[in-house]
Parts: C-alpha cells; structure tokens; sequence
C-alpha cells in the first residue's frame, strides 16, 4: 500500500508527519511512502533527504490521494476532496468538537484515525501523539519564558557581583510539567512545583525540582493517575498555594488540565501580586487557559509587568524535533495496523486502541467509542484470562489489583504454611537433640550458629563479588587439612597414607583458593 | 596452659578472622582486606594444627613433621602453579575442580576416623553422613568440572527414572546405616561409598549447561558441609565453623541463583532441564537481519550511550580484552558506556565481572539487572556479546515458553539492538529468541573477539 506524507493543509503549521528517519521505518513496514514536495521545508527537511530515505516526491494530488495518509493538523475541504474512497487519514481530530468534519469525513467513505484520540494505557504510549505534543511543549515553555524573562535562570558569581537563579514554579506535574521542570532545572534554575496527585512528588524530585508539600490541597493517591476534579476546600487550598508560590517566584508555568478543561490556577489578583518582570507562561492556552488573564495564542503584559504566553503552537516552534517525535508515533501507529510487516494496513476493531482512535470508517461515524461493556470483564479468580475482551484501563488496573491481591494471599499462605512446616522440623530436631550426649550438643550449638552468622554476612555480599566469594569459600574450605594434618602422625600405614592424599588435595586448595581470589580481587578497579 | 588450649584458642582467632574475611567480601572496597584476613586465619590454623600434630604424633617426630611438609609443599606448589596460570575464563573449572578436593578430602578423613577412633553410635553416624556427603561432593564436582571444561557433553543425562535412582540410593544409604551401626564393619561404608559416588555422578550429569551457575554454588555449599561433617566426627569446632559458614555461603548463593532465573532450587538440583525444548512454546519464525563489523562501527560513532551486555559467548570467545578496548575509545569519545549483567550470566555466579575486571573495566560501570533495566530505553544502541536467554523477550511474552517468568535484560526497549553470536542457534535453554527477529536488531556473525576487533578496526580514528 501506498502511505503519503502531505505538506500540512494549515499554512500556519510548521509540522510534518514523518521525516526521513521514520520514511526508513515505514519503509521497513513494506509501504511504498510518498512524500508531497515541500512538506518538510519548514521543519527543515528537504525533499531530497526523503528521496535518499527511500520515499518518492509527489503533488498534492497524489500525496492527498493516496492509500494512507498521515499528517498533522486535519484536512481542509480542499484536501478532502482530494481524498479517496476507502483511503485511511491519520491526523489530530478532536473529535469531541469536531462532529461536522468526521461525519463529512464519514461521508467520504474515508476511514479516519484521530491521533488525539489514543486511549492512554501503556500499550499505546509510544503512539500517543498528545504526550509527545506535551513534551514538546512543556520544553519550549521555558525556553519562550527564559527569552522574555529579562534575567538569567542560572545564578552566577562572577568578579562583578552575584546574580540569583531565577525560581520557577511548575503547576502540574503531568507529561508537560515535568518536561517543563527538567528543561528549567537544566537551565539552572531554582524550580518548584505542585500537583494534585502526592504520588508524584518522587517524579518531581527525581528532575531535581523541589515538590511544594501541601497536604490539604492533595488528593488520595489517584487509582488510575489521573487528576481528578478537587472538592471546594482542596480548591481553596490549592489556590492559596499558588498565590504564595507565585508571588515568590520569577516564572510560572502552569500545565493543568483536567480531562480536556482549563481550571483557573492564577487569577488576576495573583498575577497583580507577582513581580514585575516575571513572566507567566499557560500551557492550558488551548482549553481556555489555566490564568484569567491568559489570551490564547498571544503573548500580553499585565499593567503591573508581569507577561502572560497563551501560545498554543509550542511544539510547532521547535518542528525539527516535533515532526520527528510526531513521525515516530506514527510509525508506532503503523507497526500496531501492519502486524506481519507486508505493508498492507489491516484495522482490528478488537483492539481496543485501534477502536478508541478510529472515529469515522465504511460510510459510519464511530465516535465516541463504546463504553466496554463491564460485564465482559467482570472476572471470576478462573476466568481472568478470558475477559480481556477490550477493558478499560480501570478495568485493567482493578484486574491486575485483584490479581496482585490473589497472589499476595497465596503467597501469606504458602508463608505461613512454610513458617508451620519449619517450627515443626525445627521442634523435632530440638526433641532429637535432648537424647543427644553433651559433647555432640555442644558441636551441634557451634554448628548451628555459625550456619546463621554466614547467613547473615553472606546476604550482604554485592553480585560483582559472587564469584571471589566463591573461590575465597572454597579456600576456606580447605580448612579440612588440619583435619588431615592431625591424622598423619598416626601409627597405622594406610592411615597415614589416606591422611597425606587427602591432606594433598586440601592444601591445594587452601594454596590455589586464597591466591586466585587475591589475583581477581586485583583485578577489579574503579573508574576515574 | 597446654598445647591443647593454645591452639583452641588459635581455632578461635581463625574461626573470628574467617568470619571478617567473608564479612569483607562483600564489598568492593574491603574485599582485599577480607582476603588478607582470610589467608591469615589460615596460617594461625595451620600452625596450630603442625604444633598439634607434632605433639600427638605416634611416630617419631620427625617423620610426621617431614610428612606435614611435603603435603604442605605439594599444595604449595601445584596451588600456586594453578591460581597464577588460570584463565579468568576457566574459573567455573577450577573452582569446580577445587570442590572436589575438598570432597575427596573428607571421604578419606572419614575413613581415617573410621580406622582410627572409636566405634560409638554417635561417631558412626558423623563418620557415614560425612564420607555421604564428601562423596558426593567430589564425584559431583567432577563432572561439573569435565561439563565446565567441555570435556563432557554438557547437555543434561536424563535416564529413565532417574528420581527413583537417586531415591533409591539414599534410601539403601539409610539401610547401610542401620548395617554399620549394628555391625560396624567396614563394608556397609565401603558400598555406601561406591552409592553416593554413583549418586554425584548422576545427580549433576542430569543438570544442563545452562544451570551450572546454580551447581557450581551448590557444589560449594555441599563442600562447606562436608568440611563440617569432619568438624563432627573430629570433634573439632573450626572444622564446623567454617564448614557451616561455606555451607550458608553457597546455599545463599544457589538460591539467589535460582530466584535469578525464576526457577525452584528443586528443580535444578533434580536436573533434566537445559536440553528439552519447551513443548508449549510458541514457535518463533521470521527473519532476521544481518549486519557487519564496519556498520557496526558506524552505528557506534553515532551511538550516545551504550549498554553492553555480555554473556558466556564473551567468555568462550575470549573476547574480553578488545571489549574493554572498545569501551574505552568509546568512554574517550563522550560515549555514555555501561555493562548491564544478568546474575546467571556466565557458569558461575559474577563470573562477567570478573572477566571484565580482569580487563580492566571499571567495576562502577558494570552495572546489574535491576539497576539498568529501566534504562534501555533511553540507551541508543545495545550490543549483546554471548548472551541469549539472559536478553529473550519470550521469558517475559510467552507464558508458554520454559523460561517464563524469568527476570531478562529488557535490551529490546534500546534504539538499536546488535546480537553478537556464532549462530542462529538456541541458547542452553534450548529456546528460540524471538529478540533475534526484531526490527531494531541486528546479527552479526562470526567470533566474538573477532568482531569486535573489527569493529574496533574500522572506528574512526579520534583527534
């Protein structure tokens, strides 16, 4: 089948659904990939780099007109016309406001796939476009803040004076937020953040930002990690959170959107409390916009200085990048339709990504896709295996919960079993013991104890060691020789005889043991 | 004070520096020292022990102290020989070698005992169970050391009904037993003998290639409990000490072995796997993609980070130097450069680190599986040298397959996988691996060191 990369039907857009990286890829796929003239020119890919990629440069024609097309923004009424019947489009539809244009795409008999339409489970993470789209943007945030922030990120001291680092403050931790605290903690700055959900405090303080703690503003650890809508007095909370913080700080970032809408974070009294010169950047621009004074897609200053970027083509200004994230989930989305890799794309409604992203095929509008229904996935502990028909991620997550739970049950079985099994042995060994003659019993004391202590320092040893460990033992264990060594002097011939050999090969032991560890030992050296 | 007090309180000292010594093996920093000490409580034993024999000797002193120094001259010397000229690659033999010296050892000790002591009921026993085990140990050992030097086909000997053979061994042992206590001649301890030689034999031959990390340790648990099945029969407290503490030792050892590959300790002590090829396993089909040196090298200049993980081909090849070689242009290029190291990597526990230690790679970038697993995803090329079921994906897909469940190096999330390999042959396992077959990864054919020698031929030269 023939897979066309057009040149974007938004002027605007600077953005191309594939590069000569991921035309490789699809090639690999067993399509013939088209690619229209200048599609790449803005990101920076000219048309040759995607003939050497294997491609073939086509018009508009024949790139609209093809098998499978895949591109960014959707098409306008002259690309659709253009399209043919039965034809597969993959490209961003928002489906959930765009009625008009899926049923005229429907109408078309063109099979559309909406790439902001991935169901979020971690099967289809390396094909969801809007991640990618955060992560871009949650990066370019800092960078548009770094240029209008009249100052640096990083402190420095220098022979004129020091400067302080600029402190960020990251409202949400999500794909975006904390792409947007990686790139300003690399920037050098002092960077802060917030988010709804406690869990991800550790995911903030691995990128080296600072988790704000506000208990009362904070959800119950989420079951399926996705804010929830807040009650009045976390709202309350939260907000006073965000007041004190972004007083303090010199730039803001603010990510959160919940399920699709923009909350109000920063209100206009905040913003009037912030310092002059401090830039406030919205990433929720798009949904309406998380500050009340955010204008979408324009940059504005507050009378009190403070600038305000609603831009919502962040990704689009870094499109050398974007397009090839943006390609590579296309490619993923690909490798998901063309199982056996023959270039002949094939959609299996039983998969439950392939569904939820399809919203127009054969002449139908599939949008919204069915709730799954929930008695398929109800499982007994016996059919768990049975009921994977298509579960929602909920499902899935309850599944593998009550899975985990089953397990854990065993296992306290099997534990306590064990634990019962050992006190008895344990108590008939000790019973045998009290028959035992007092010399024994003392042995069987040492014996026993030092079983444990080399429980005990064996359990630390680190895994690199394990084999001069083992030589070291095996050294030790030569310790038999005095055993030897004692026999030796006796009176009998064959004892004497048998003594020496096995005296022999232990001394051997001792000798070859110790020194091949020393060797190894020496052998091993840290890096610089 | 008599000489009997002295040297207790020298077995003491040995038994407390013998404790420190494995206590600081367990770090990198203190290994050294662990060994010193090590080496240490030895000497004190020993002169105990020579002061001891000399003192008890029945013949004139002379003789004896002539006797103890031969020995000691003997093992001096072949011990010394061996430890300097071993190939780190041969470590698995010769520590299986070692074991069984220790199982020898023990079986001729307790005959000695036999001959020399008294017939009590109790001292019959200790005297039976610790030739049992000395025997095992050292015809086990044995075979695990023809298995480890290839000079025995090291696929699993699976007679029929081999878990009623080894029952029935043990349960005639116990018949002999009950012989030797009620008439303590020495023919019951004769055929026994013969018994649990016969018992090592089959009880290791019937373990696969494979599994050997997990013989190996358990081999050097069973030589702890023969040195304190002496220790018993003796009546001499460091004998049971330190065969207690080597006894924990590879207990530990086989069990972290096995947890490694998922499998029971059971399992592999009664053998049979590492030839059989998984019934219920999904077949893999498809192809694969060939790549040669010169690419390689290519891929590698353009690589960022990169994660090597070695496996026992590394070994076989030899071809630890001219890895260490590459890591290093590539560590003085800005290359990010780590060893990712699966437990059971090798036929014998750490066996890769001591390899790549002997080369002279820094051991703080030889890194284990659950540190570097997460990573692979972020590395942008994955070169696999000798290993197979260490990095199949089927352990973690296909419930089917007789690797399930096991913990693999997850190579396959990296950018670009090259699998270094002979062949497309399977693993010890047995299993095909399906990683073979991805689209992300390359074979490259050919002897390890080889390759990688050409690879380093064909890098770039730096400024």
């Amino acid at each position: 089948m023939r897979i066309a990369i057009p040149k974007e039907a938004a002027s605007s857009s600077t953005l191309v659904a594939a590069t000569p990286k991921t035309v490789k890829a699809l090639g690999k796929l067993g399509y013939d990939v088209l690619v229209e003239s200048g599609a790449g020119t803005a990101a920076n890919f000219a048309d040759q780099a995607y003939a050497d990629a294997g491609a073939t440069i086509t018009d508009a024609a024949g790139a609209w007109g093809a098998d499978i097309v895949a591109t960014y923004t959707p098409p306008g009424e002259a690309q659709r016309d253009l399209l043919s019947a039965g034809a597969i489009l993959m490209c961003t539809l928002a489906p959930h406001s765009n009625e008009d244009l899926i049923a005229d795409l429907a109408k078309r008999e063109v099979t559309a796939l909406a790439l902001d339409a991935v169901p979020r489970i971690s099967r289809a993470q390396s094909l969801d476009v809007l991640s990618t789209m955060s992560n871009v943007s949650g990066y370019r945030a800092v960078i548009e803040a770094a240029e209008a922030y009249g100052a640096m990120f990083a402190g420095q001291v220098t022979a004129a004076g020091k400067t302080d680092p600029a402190t960020v403050f990251v409202i949400g931790a999500g794909v975006a937020g904390l792409a947007s605290l990686g790139a300003a903690v690399s920037l050098g700055a002092q960077v802060r953040s917030f988010d709804v959900r406690p869990e991800v405090a550790e995911q903030i303080e691995s990128m080296g930002a600072r988790f704000v703690n506000a208990p009362s503003a904070q959800q119950e650890v989420s079951s399926d990690g996705y804010a929830k809508p807040l009650t009045d007095e976390q709202l309350a909370a939260a907000l006073d959170v965000y007041a004190q913080e972004s007083s303090e700080a010199d730039i803001v970032i603010t990510t959160a959107l919940v399920r699709g809408t923009a909350p109000t974070t920063i209100t206009a009294d905040m913003v009037a409390a912030m310092k002059p010169g401090s830039v406030i950047v919205d990433l929720a621009a798009s949904g309406g916009g998380n500050c009340e004074l955010t204008v979408p897609g324009r940059k504005v200053v507050s009378d009190n200085g403070v600038t305000v970027i609603g831009y919502t083509d962040l990704p689009g200004r870094m499109p050398q990048h974007t397009s090839q994230l943006l390609g590579t989930n296309v490619v993923n989305l690909m490798k998901l339709l063309t199982p056996a890799k023959d270039g002949e794309a094939a959609l299996d409604m039983e998969d439950q990504v392939v569904r939820g992203m399809t919203v127009a095929s054969g002449g139908d509008v599939m949008w919204p896709p069915p709730a799954v229904s929930v008695s398929a996935a109800t499982p007994s502990p016996d059919d768990a295996g049975a009921a994977d028909a298509a579960p929602s991620p909920e499902q899935v997550e309850a599944e593998r919960k009550a899975a985990a739970a089953r397990a854990s049950a065993l296992d306290a079985q099997r534990k306590k079993r064990n634990a019962w099994t050992a006190g008895i042995a344990g108590g008939l060994l000790a019973l045998a013991l009290c028959f035992a003659n007092p010399a024994f019993l003392m042995m069987m004391t040492v014996f026993i104890l030092a079983v444990f202590i080399g429980y005990y320092v064996i359990s630390n040893v680190s895994h690199s060691l394990h084999t001069p460990l083992m030589s070291q033992t095996n050294a030790i264990s030569g310790i038999i020789l005095i055993g030897a060594l004692l026999q030796l002097g006796s009176s009998s011939t064959v004892v004497t005889v048998l003594a020496f050999i096995a005296a022999s090969v232990a001394s051997i032991n001792v000798f070859g043991g110790f020194l091949v560890t020393y060797r190894m030992l020496g052998m091993f050296q840290k890096g610089a | 004070m008599t000489l009997v007090s002295v040297a207790q309180v020298a077995y003491l000292v040995a038994a407390i520096l013998f404790i420190l010594s494995l206590a600081g093996l367990s770090k990198q920093d203190t290994a050294r020292r662990g060994n010193l000490l090590g080496m240490v409580g030895m000497a004190i034993a020993i002169i105990a022990t020579v002061a001891l024999a000399l003192d008890q000797s029945e013949r004139p002193w002379a003789v004896t102290a002539l006797l103890i120094a031969c020995v000691l001259l003997i093992g001096a010397s072949i011990g010394m020989y061996r430890a300097r000229t071993v190939e780190m690659t041969q470590m698995p033999e010769l520590i299986a070698l070692l074991h069984s010296f220790v199982g020898l050892a023990a079986v001729l000790i307790g005959y000695n005992s036999y001959l020399t002591e008294g017939h009590d009921a109790m001292h019959l026993v200790e005297v039976f169970l610790g030739v049992l085990i000395g025997a095992v140990t050292f015809t086990g050992s044995i075979v695990a050391y023809l298995k480890l030097s290839a000079k025995m086909n090291s696929k699993p000997l699976t007679l029929p009904g081999r878990h009623a053979l080894n029952a029935g061994v043990l349960v005639a042992s116990a018949v002999l037993l009950v012989w030797f206590l009620a008439s303590p001649s020495i023919w019951p301890l004769l055929i026994m003998t013969v018994l649990a030689l016969a018992l090592g034999y089959h009880l290791v031959a019937a373990i696969g290639g494979g599994d050997m990390p997990v013989v190996v340790s358990m081999l050097n648990s069973y030589s702890g409990w023969a040195a304190a099945a002496a220790g018993f029969m003796l009546g001499n407290d460091l004998l049971i000490v330190t065969g207690a503490l080597v006894g924990a030792s590879g207990a530990i050892l086989s069990y972290l072995m096995c947890k490694a590959m998922n499998r029971k300790f059971m399992q592999v002590i009664l053998g049979g796997f590492g030839g059989e090829t998984g019934g219920g396993a999904a077949e893999v089909t498809g192809t694969h993609h060939e790549v040669s040196a010169t690419e390689t090298a290519e891929a590698l200049s353009r690589a960022r980070s990169v994660v090597i993980a070695p496996g026992y081909g590394m070994a076989v090849a030899k071809a630890q130097y001219p890895v260490a070689e590459l890591v290093s242009r590539l560590r003085e290029s800005g290359v990010q450069v780590r060893f990712a190291v699966h437990p059971v990597a090798g036929r014998l526990p750490g066996h890769m680190n001591v390899l790549l230690a002997e080369a002279r790679v820094p051991y703080d970038i030889v890194l284990e599986l659950d540190e570097i697993n997460d990573d692979f995803p972020d590395t942008d090329m994955v070169l696999v040298i000798g290993a197979n079921d260490t990095v199949n994906p089927a352990a973690l897909d296909d419930p089917g397959s007789p690797i399930a469940g096991m913990p693999v190096l997850e190579v396959w999330n990296a950018g670009e996988v090259v699998v270094f390999k002979r062949s497309m042959a399977t693993g010890y396992a047995g299993v095909q691996n399906p990683l073979f077959f991805k689209d992300n990864t390359s074979m490259l054919f050919g002897d390890a060191k080889e390759q990688v020698e050409a690879i380093l031929a064909a890098m770039p030269a730096r400024v």
